[in-house]
């Protein structure tokens, strides 16, 4: 599997993801910097966690318009595989290639913890090696994590199966417990908490090993 | 010539952040508050006149996003 890491000035997740993805498939992703705009035909595009900007603006606005981000969307759209984690998500709602924005957390307190997902979307690029309904431990660490859509897109999320991860208990305001999404095609996921770290048994939680398992195995 | 634009959160869109600033006021006796929202004011010096269709097309790309965020535009001299 080939896969590239995208890294913004502000990121710092990358090497975080970069292991989990290497532990996982046992090939060692491409970081790439974000004014590198030849990203080659890789079988996976992540957009990782950190601060990008100092979160400027809005979370994730100025990165989004990156010089990266326009080949990464055209290849998005052309079916490439993106995953798009915490601050990723926060730039991926901003490119619009998922619906809905994310806010400041309802508490208005920054939430570093972990937390309990539950597999809601599954047939997609990202879940082949888990149920529908499967219960994950995974760490949050976001201040503007609150997921926001209409009433209109919240149906036609439910309608098509686009919900692809929940929280079971609502920790910032996301609209129906939202945790993660899928665009219409499920080949992007955008999700808030950081599966890249619960791979390690030795760091104590190995919980979303399946999830990164199942994307090597199907991209391999 | 300056472009002052003012974003604000959507009326349907929860502003916890205004709600603590209301929070905030009535603790402090100003009990006439009923209810806060915070937005954002961005000021660009232009050089020529600002053109409209430009500006709103700024808005619309980086500035405001369109799914929970309103903004309007003054031209000032």
């Amino acid at each position: 599997m080939k896969s590239v890491v995208v890294v913004f000035p502000g990121s710092n997740r990358e090497k975080d993801m970069a292991d989990a993805i290497e532990r996982t498939s046992g090939m060692r992703p491409t970081l790439l910097w974000h004014k590198d705009t030849e990203i080659g035909k890789p079988d996976l595009i992540v957009l990782p966690g950190g601060f990008s900007y100092g979160d400027y603006l809005r979370c994730g606005a100025i990165a989004a318009h990156s010089p990266v981000m326009k080949e990464v969307i055209r290849l998005a759209k052309g079916g490439t595989p993106l995953l798009a984690v915490c601050n990723g998500f926060q730039m991926l709602v901003e490119t619009r290639l998922v619906p809905g924005a994310l806010l400041r957390n309802t508490s208005l307190k920054f939430i570093c913890k972990s937390v309990q997902l539950r597999l809601d979307g599954t047939s997609s690029t990202f879940t082949s090696k888990m149920k529908k309904g499967d219960v994950i431990t995974v760490p949050v660490a976001h201040g503007e994590g609150n997921y926001v859509v209409d009433a209109d897109t919240l149906k036609a999320l439910n309608d098509n199966d686009q919900v692809a991860f929940r929280y079971l208990e609502n920790i910032n305001g996301a609209t129906d417990n939202i945790a993660g999404v899928y665009n219409e095609t499920k080949t992007i996921l955008g999700m808030m908490p950081h599966p890249e770290d619960a791979t390690d048994e030795t760091l104590g939680n190995a919980s979303a090993s399946p999830f990164f398992e199942g994307i090597a195995s199907v991209l391999r | 010539m300056k472009a002052i634009i003012h974003v604000s959160l959507k009326k349907a869109i929860l502003d916890p952040q205004g709600k603590a600033i209301a929070n905030a006021l009535k603790s402090m006796g100003f009990d006439e508050v009923e209810e806060a929202r915070q937005g954002k004011v961005i000021e660009l010096q232009l050089n020529g006149k600002g053109d409209e269709a430009r500006l709103r097309d700024m808005c619309d790309r980086l500035l405001a996003n369109p799914v929970i965020e309103d903004y309007r535009i003054e031209l000032v001299a």
